[in-house]
């Protein structure tokens, strides 16, 4: 079975995106965007729209280029060695790729949370205050304390941590350290927070409470997650992409995607064929 | 039956592992035990030899401050005082010492018992309390170092007698019988430059030097050699320009360091004129030897620096600049110190790069400044065991001693920083 779906998409050579890519009031927008890694290519013209406070979850077999797409949206693949983006990427009708863009502005909007947490290894304020301060977002300490505290009550930390803001942010549990990573990220107000993996290096009951987070969070932000677990897609996200062999086979509605795939490759995917 | 028989071959082979393991780790005893042991021989015999000149032979003698004997009048006449026949004063306290001697020939023997600059000793004294003139006081007074020698070797029941005559060997009999002989504190070794006369001898002339060089050294490749390793690490491009690079750092720090020392000779001295003998170029010298250890220690302390930091940084919108001050820099820093501090280390015990740029001249006068002539501790090490004088030996192992002591003061700063500022992630 799984060679058979395989063989179906490399014979389809002008593949083209299954479902809804498009949006009416989109965030940021892709269009015919391809990425290379030296010369070879990790992703194939991948044409989506990110639609404002909506949570769009990534998934798809290991290599497929989820998180190289999702780190294309804030340019973090700058920094790897030979990479190289075409196409066009907007946020809100602004080329992210364009000269004239600071990538150090384009950051502070588009945040982000790694897999790993993966805290300064400095005191729990500094963390979250780290962002505001180079960003010159306060100007007084008491502007920067109420960053914080309002940082960590989002990030649903503050209680546990508002005793010891003054002790190392690496001395957390490991699901405390992702939620301040989070917290570190919304402390400069950014407009989308991507996540890559957030929830892989951590126990069921911390993986829920981030979940819980997400979903409180797309209230006020845009979140793009990429994620192995079809579950978690299927409880936090309101759109699912899926990813095959550097290709966006299908973007759909989460429920739909999980009940009536369009292409059979998600399917073969969902019902657990490969992957 | 099969099971019986593996179970028969793996006990067998496992006596062969087990014996195969006791025998690498006797292997190892033994390595670090030979290790210590050439260690421990070092030391005991550079204690061995050298703890004898930390103490130096003062003859007790009734010394009149005489102006006539001097031949000054006035305290304050430079002139004068630096005329004075200073030396007169001992000379005449160890006649009346021993009355008995006339002949010429043993009047010079008498005078031989005590240094050449015991005069100035007793000059330095008169003019720290002037009211001293004309009267008399109890001084010790510094013997020559063959008697210094002699009395030493006596002491110690192994009289070495080969420079002295019998005569002399009678008097400083008498005088220890009197109590008038004695060893003390050498404070000579640790306030004073260096000297032919090794009971003047000191070495705090190459100490300055040693410090001033060193100084030089470190302002200088420190702050060159952590931004190099900063850029080559995190900003420039990886391309065939730096891998050239990288590969030329890394022989450079296998080129033998004389080498360095002929550099600096034809570029420091002979193009840009620097003076020779100065720390200045001493610095110089040894920070062209100094800066590929630390540009290489730098890197690796950047590159343990993990990248999730780097990534946190960045995606939190930090400038590559402010990624490295803030958070690689501050984790990098113990490792790029331990590097900087064993550069240092290496550079204090460095010598042959010196004698190429003249940091070998005899310097009596400690350094004031960068700019003075100066040795250093090794080349000094280097000089007195050059030296014909006997007593120049134990001078020799005193100051192997004083360097060692540097080293091992250096290195467990290096050690100590290291733990003190190591942070965990």
């Amino acid at each position: 079975m799984q060679l058979k779906s395989e063989q179906a998409l490399e014979l389809d050579e002008s593949h083209v995106t299954v479902g809804q890519s498009f949006c009416d009031d989109p965030k940021m927008t892709m269009r015919n965007v391809d990425v290379f890694y030296s010369d070879k290519q990790a992703i194939y013209d991948v044409n989506i729209d990110i639609a404002k406070n909506e949570v769009i979850a990534m998934i798809g077999p290991s290599g497929c280029g989820k998180s190289t797409f999702l780190r294309t949206l804030n340019r973090m693949n700058d920094t790897v060695e030979g990479c190289r983006v075409d196409g066009q990427i907007c946020m809100d009708g602004q080329d992210l790729y364009s000269p004239k863009l600071d990538v150090v502005e384009l950051r502070a909007r588009v945040g982000m949370v790694f897999q790993k947490p993966n805290p300064f290894p400095k005191s729990i304020r500094d963390n979250v205050t780290y962002g505001p301060k180079i960003h010159g977002l306060a100007d007084t300490r008491v502007d920067l304390d109420e960053i914080l505290e309002k940082s960590l009550r989002k990030a649903g930390l503050w209680e546990e941590v508002k005793d010891r803001l003054d002790q190392p942010g690496t001395g957390l549990s490991g699901g405390q350290q992702q939620r301040l990573c989070i917290a570190r990220a919304i402390a400069v107000s950014p407009e989308v927070i991507l996540m890559d993996e957030p929830c892989s290096a951590l126990d069921p009951i911390a993986t829920a409470k981030i979940e819980e987070l997400i979903k409180e969070l797309s209230q006020n932000f845009t979140i793009a997650i990429v994620t192995h677990s079809m579950q978690q897609a299927a409880r936090v996200s309101h759109r699912t992409a899926y990813f095959h062999l550097g290709k966006l086979i299908e973007v759909n509605p989460t429920e739909q995607v999980f009940t009536m795939p369009k292409h059979q490759l998600t399917e073969a995917y969902i019902t657990g064929r490969f992957g | 039956m099969s099971d019986s028989k593996t179970l028969i071959k793996i006990q067998h082979s496992l006596t062969q592992r087990n014996r195969a393991e006791a025998r690498f780790h006797w292997y190892g005893r033994i390595a670090i035990l030979i290790g210590l042991m050439a260690v421990a021989l070092l030391f005991i015999d550079i204690v061995g030899k050298g703890h004898g000149a930390f103490r130096a032979t003062y003859i007790n003698l009734d010394i009149r401050y005489d102006a006539d004997l001097i031949g000054i009048d006035n305290l304050s006449d430079t002139e004068q005082l630096s005329a004075g026949n200073w030396q007169a004063l001992p000379k005449t306290a160890l006649r009346e010492r021993f009355p008995d001697v006339s002949s010429r020939r043993d009047k010079r023997r008498l005078n031989n018992l005590l240094s050449n600059g015991a005069g100035f000793d007793l000059k330095d004294r008169l003019l720290v309390s002037p009211t001293l003139l004309g009267k008399t006081e109890s001084v010790w007074v510094l013997a020559d170092d063959d008697i210094d020698t002699y009395y030493k070797s006596w002491l110690d029941g192994n009289a070495y007698e080969a420079r002295l005559t019998g005569q002399q060997i009678q008097w400083i009999g008498e005088l220890h019988e009197q109590g008038s002989i004695k060893l003390k504190f050498n404070s000579n070794l640790f306030n004073r430059g260096d000297s032919r006369e090794p009971e003047q001898a000191g070495i705090r002339g190459a100490a300055v030097g040693s410090f001033l060089t060193l100084v030089m050294t470190l302002m200088l490749s420190f702050p060159i050699g952590v931004c190099a390793a900063i850029y080559l690490e995190e900003f420039a491009p990886k391309n065939r320009l730096t891998d050239f690079i990288e590969v030329n750092i890394n022989n450079l720090a296998a080129v033998p360091s004389i080498i360095f020392g002929l550099l600096g000779l034809a570029i420091f001295i002979n193009f840009f004129h620097v003076p020779r003998s100065v720390p200045i170029v001493g610095g110089l010298v040894l920070t062209l030897m100094t800066l590929p250890t630390i540009i290489i220690t730098s890197r690796a302390a950047i590159k343990s620096v993990p990248p999730s930091i780097r990534e946190a940084a960045l995606g939190m919108g930090a400038s590559r600049y402010q990624m490295v001050l803030h958070h690689v820099l501050p984790l990098a820093l113990p490792g790029m110190l331990t590097g900087a501090i064993i550069g240092m280390a290496q550079a204090l015990g460095e010598t042959a790069p010196l004698l190429m740029i003249g940091m070998v001249a005899f310097i009596v006068d400690i350094p004031n400044g960068f700019s003075d002539p100066a040795t250093v501790l090794p080349v000094q090490i280097f000089l007195w065991a050059d030296s014909p004088e006997r007593a120049f030996v134990e001078k020799t192992s005193a100051a192997i001693m004083v360097l060692l002591s540097f080293l091992i003061a250096m290195n467990t700063t290096a050690v100590w920083l290291r733990r003190r500022l190591e942070r965990r992630w």
